[in-house]
């Protein structure tokens, strides 16, 4: 019985990627800058749980603002992917404009945060 | 009959307006004469001497002022010292110089008539005689000025101890006169005059007859005398003993006059005698006016006792038991000092006189003993205080160079991740426009971009937030009409693909 489990975890983890794989690649250029953005995060965390937290600000606007800026590429991808009905009328490069516009500003206030 | 009834007069402002004091002088004081200004004792007394000798100077016969008033009257000017105002000063110097020499003398049927006497005056150039430097009694007799008096012989009527008024231990001596000096001198003090205070009661006796009514004298002068000697310390004896029996643990004699010192031990069980005999130069008991036995710790806390004699003999007795709690509970080694004084003893000492090793108990936590402060010197009290080093708060710890440095490459190591991957996901920039005007937006777009970042960083390195919002507001207002520029040709350009 373990053996076919691990098949059907093998089998299903091969399922999905052939189906991921057929997403278009601006998503996947999207899931891939999401992905980044988590993994800096996660060595901010480690560094931090190793050293302690004396300067709290620079730990917290360093996580929040890879937390921040993977939030707004979801909301980008929600909002490019064409197979989602509800922002069918909004054009990409329009959901792109908003997508760099609060970037910036959440940089700016992660740098004011970072430095006060 | 004008004259008389002035003399009259003058002998009843003689005999109801004077004030006297306890050492025989005679006054005026302002309350009684009045006046229009204000008149202290010196002025009204001065006025009062200047009248009577201007009256007698203007009458003839004798005016009745009996002598021992015109002897105070002489005490009184003696006795103010030097007066500060300057107008005292000239009324003391006046009437002194009236008192002083016989104007008013009289020839009446070949007798001297005298009307007012000469006050003769007796002092002592010392009044402190030692009897080991073998001092002589000196007594000088003048009138009130200094002048030479007339001669007459001072007799010493007798002499007692201020303790033993009534027994004399000198009676009728006569004193010789020295022509060299002036003085009359009492040669030898009799072996019975001891160290102590007496008083020595003198009488000028003149040896012309009649100069009883020319000069006044004073009857009976009392005169106090201090006798010093050098006390003989002796017989000392320290001694360490065992309480209830009283049976003696270490017991040493010490040779007061000398320098040297015991060293006693002692618990608190013990009790501490020391004793001592004074006698003075005639073999007699001596009582000192001060006799104390100080013990003193080394944390400088110090306890005095009075030394209580029977007769000859001083004793002290601390017994240990009892004065543990006086002591503060303070054990280790005390000094010991012993000083004996008084006026008349010429070697009063303050002698240390050895150690005391003291074991007391230790003081019960329960009823810790409060010690009272120590006298602070004086000099060090405002003297500058111990500097005080500040402290400032430790900063935190920060973590070594070496990790942090290796942990910021390893934040780096997911964007080279996503690069990678950006790669393999096959992006290109085919989309990017090639005609010019579009090219140009895409272009300034994306140095907007950049060129925010950038301001981004620079306000991390050193501006402040003010003038990064207003570089921000400015690149934002371009980089917005740039980005829709570039943008809604990209979104027409792909709206035209699909439509197509």
């Amino acid at each position: 019985m373990a053996r076919s489990t691990s098949k059907d975890a093998q089998d299903l983890f091969r399922a999905l990627w052939s189906a991921y794989s057929a997403t278009p690649t601006n998503l996947k250029i999207i899931d891939l800058y999401v992905m980044y953005a988590v993994f800096t995060a996660l060595i901010q965390v480690v560094y931090m749980a190793m050293v302690g937290s004396f300067p709290f600000n620079s730990f917290l606007s360093g996580v929040l603002s890879c937390v921040g800026t993977a939030v707004l590429a979801v909301c980008l991808r929600i909002q490019v992917n064409k197979e989602n009905k509800e922002f069918k009328d909004l054009a990409p490069e329009r959901a792109f404009a908003d997508f760099v516009l609060c970037n910036l500003v959440l940089h700016l206030v992660i740098m004011n945060f970072l430095v006060g | 009959m004008a004259l008389l009834s002035i003399t009259f007069f003058v002998t009843i402002v003689f005999d109801e307006c004077i004030n006297t004091s306890d050492d025989g002088t005679f006054y005026f004081d302002e309350k009684l004469v009045g006046g229009h200004e204000h008149q202290g004792s010196i002025s009204t007394t001065s006025s009062v001497v200047r009248g009577v000798f201007a009256f007698a100077a203007v009458t003839s016969g004798k005016i009745n002022l009996p002598g021992d008033k015109i002897l105070g009257l002489a005490k009184f000017f003696l006795g103010i010292g030097i007066p500060g105002d300057a107008k005292d000063l000239f009324n003391q110097i006046e009437s002194l110089a009236l008192l002083e020499s016989n104007r008013q003398v009289v020839f009446q049927e070949q007798h001297i008539v005298v009307k007012i006497s000469i006050p003769l005056i007796l002092s002592l150039p010392a009044s402190v005689y030692s009897l080991s430097n073998k001092d002589q009694l000196k007594v000088r007799v003048n009138t009130v000025l200094g002048s030479a008096a007339p001669p007459l012989t001072v007799k010493l009527v007798r002499a007692f101890s201020t303790v033993a008024k009534d027994s004399a231990v000198i009676q009728n001596k006569d004193l010789k006169y020295d022509q060299n000096s002036g003085h009359h001198v009492l040669d030898v003090l009799p072996d019975k005059v001891d160290v102590g205070i007496y008083v020595f009661v003198f009488e000028m006796v003149l040896h012309d007859a009649d100069g009883e009514k020319v000069y006044a004298t004073g009857g009976q002068i009392h005169v106090p005398i201090y006798v010093t000697g050098i006390v003989k310390v002796s017989n000392a004896e320290i001694a360490v003993l065992d309480n209830d029996l009283g049976s003696i643990e270490t017991q040493k004699t010490l040779d007061l006059a000398g320098n040297d010192i015991v060293s006693l031990s002692a618990n608190h069980l013990q009790k501490f005698r020391f004793s001592f005999q004074l006698t003075t130069p005639r073999g007699h008991a001596f009582m000192p006016h001060q006799a104390f036995l100080k013990l003193k710790h080394e944390t400088k806390y110090e306890h005095i006792f009075v030394v209580g004699n029977a007769g000859k003999k001083f004793e002290i007795v601390l017994d240990f038991l009892g004065l543990v709690e006086k002591f503060y509970y303070l054990s280790g080694r005390y000094d010991i000092e012993l000083t004996v004084g008084d006026a008349v003893m010429e070697n009063s000492f303050l002698r240390p006189l050895g150690h005391l090793e003291l074991d007391l108990p230790e003081a019960p936590t329960s009823k810790a003993p409060r010690l009272p402060p120590l006298a602070v010197d004086p000099y060090t009290r405002y003297g500058p205080k111990a500097e005080i080093t500040h402290l400032f708060r430790t900063p935190e710890k920060r973590p070594p160079t070496q990790l942090s440095l290796i942990f910021l490459s390893l934040t780096l190591l997911p964007l080279i991740g996503f690069l990678v991957g950006l790669l393999r996901l096959g992006v290109n920039l085919r989309n990017f426009p090639s005609s010019a005007a579009p090219a140009t937006y895409a272009i300034l777009f994306h140095l907007g971009i950049a060129a925010v970042l950038v301001l981004y960083v620079l306000f991390w390195l050193k501006l402040d937030l003010f003038t990064t919002l207003k570089t921000t507001a400015l690149l934002g207002v371009f980089l917005l009409f740039v980005g829709h520029r570039i943008l809604s040709h990209l979104a027409t350009a792909s709206a035209k693909l699909k439509s197509a």
